[in-house]
């Protein structure tokens, strides 16, 4: 990036650091954020095998109180707020009247107020959203963390080796999907068992001041363990890879959560939300075009926006890709394509400048780290 | 690393390595570090006759897709059969093991290519 592309870019309280370590920085969600340090592939090895840590305070931390918010926030949503244990953690996806989604989200459910995590790349819709469906009601109140409020993310076999003994609550007992407050480093936390990588670990939420020092210590600890920074490029294959939706590609305004592969989370037995009329129409006439995944035989890798084809006919697009290291180093892809194209079995080819590349749909995740537990 | 003396480069960030009427050509070591991880190289066909600075090949990272523009005009004798199974060696080596084709020359060697000094120039203020 040159400096006129930074200028307009907000910064993270890591900025300093990522730059220091040498990070190549690209814009994302109106941040300038680090794509990647040594290389993807190398950080993508450090989170399956033993740790990495990732600067993700640009997304955008909002906290919600109030008697009211549980109701309030099952009306907009799929999944369920309102049956949310003390200190659960649950994903969620807010819906459009369409049935489309509007952003896929975080809830977080504290002693004395919930804490909302959504996309960078969303916020600019979301906040006046949510202030919006929030105006005139005086059982809840909102407010926005984002920037000022910085998120570190430590995912990976040793995670707990490296953030237990940092921190005053007995984090290596705590369950996936779930939260505490304490302390780490010494500095006030939300800490989360939660994440985006398919590996086991932690997200931190701190002030933007204690960020820094709590991100040395973390590297200077994590070191002998053999932990390292690792940038969006290696998130971005390991979410894939572990078969999560990114917003913008498997789910969109016009991508419902059940066309991206999220039925798990539609809650239809709520009285009411946002596009549920529109959901459960979806459901019962089942003739979407849907989220599926692919494994591609050959090397050529698939990019976003590549056509699907079936018989000769095309059925779809690519809306995610990678060579994926934790699938025997294939190429991976999700595409977004008509009902009877993505069966499982189904032999499909994606088209690469003017060639078929044999692929065949597989169940997702396409990547299951071992002794998973199952996600609240 | 620094760019070795005895090559051409192009602004495309190609180098040659011209010997009596023989190219050997890759990309450069700033290429291959700015593209990060490559993961997938196409190269032209052996037989396959090239012009100076067509698009003849992709190389491909885990995030991108670029263009390989051919420094040099002839006809392709040689690719390296190392990149299919192992694309990293680009990485590795960019003017040793990562070479990607050679190229029987036919005419002149594009007279707008640059040497390392020039290049280095070229990396350095981009």
């Amino acid at each position: 990036m040159n400096a006129s592309e930074t200028a307009s870019l907000a910064r993270t309280a890591l900025y300093d650091e990522h730059v220091a370590l040498g990070a190549r920085m690209v814009p994302f969600g109106g941040f300038a954020m680090p794509v990647q340090y040594g290389g993807i592939l190398a950080e993508h090895d450090a989170v399956r095998t033993r740790a990495g840590l990732f600067d993700l305070s640009h997304m955008a931390q909002y906290e919600l109180r109030g008697a009211g918010v549980p109701d309030w926030a099952d009306a907009l949503t799929v999944n369920e707020v309102g049956t949310m244990k003390p200190l659960q953690a649950r994903y969620n996806i807010f819906t459009n009247d369409a049935g489309g989604s509007h952003d896929d989200v975080l809830f977080y459910r504290l002693p004395d107020r919930w804490l909302l995590v959504v996309n960078a790349a969303n916020a600019a819709k979301m906040w006046p959203y949510l202030q919006a469906a929030a105006a005139g009601r005086s059982d809840l109140s909102l407010q926005s963390h984002h920037g000022s409020r910085a998120l570190i993310a430590v995912q990976g076999p040793r995670a707990v080796e490296l953030v237990a003994p940092l921190c005053d609550v007995d984090v290596a007992a705590m369950k996936y999907y779930f939260c505490a407050e304490g302390r780490v480093g010494g500095a006030p936390a939300v800490i989360a068992r939660t994440g985006y990588t398919g590996e086991d670990g932690f997200e931190l939420f701190v002030e933007g001041i204690d960020a820094a020092p709590l991100w040395r210590l973390l590297l200077e600890r994590g070191g002998p363990l053999g932990a390292a920074p690792a940038g969006l490029g290696a998130r971005d294959v390991l979410r894939l890879e572990a078969g999560m939706p990114l917003y913008g590609h498997e789910l969109e305004e016009d991508i419902s959560p059940l066309a991206g592969g999220q039925a798990w989370a539609v809650k239809f037995r709520k009285p009411e939300f946002v596009g549920k009329a529109a959901l459960v129409a979806q459901r019962d006439a089942d003739t979407f075009d849907r989220i599926a995944g692919v494994v591609l035989a050959g090397r050529v890798p698939a990019r976003g926006g590549y056509g699907v084809f079936l018989d000769g006919e095309r059925v779809g697009e690519v809306r995610s890709a990678t060579l994926a290291p934790s699938v025997d180093n294939r190429n991976v892809a999700t595409v977004l394509v008509r009902k009877r194209a993505a069966a499982l079995g189904t032999p499909l080819g994606i088209e690469v400048r003017g060639a078929l590349q044999e692929a065949t749909v597989v169940a997702l995740p396409f990547y299951r780290r071992p002794n998973s537990r199952k996600d609240g | 690393m620094a760019n070795p003396e005895n090559l051409l480069y192009s602004k495309d960030h190609e180098w040659a390595k011209i010997e009596g009427d023989t190219a050997t050509v890759g990309i450069t070591d700033y290429a291959q570090n700015s593209l990060g991880d490559i993961v997938y190289v196409e190269l032209p066909r052996v037989g396959q006759t090239i012009a100076p600075h067509a698009s003849i090949g992709v190389v491909e990272s885990v995030k991108a897709v670029s263009e390989l523009f051919s420094p040099v005009g002839g006809e392709v004798v040689e690719i390296n059969p190392l990149l299919e199974k192992d694309p990293a060696a680009v990485n590795r080596d960019a003017f040793g093991e990562g070479w990607m084709y050679r190229v029987k020359v036919s005419g002149d060697p594009a007279p707008d290519l640059l040497s390392a000094a020039d290049y280095e120039k070229l990396v350095t203020t981009a």
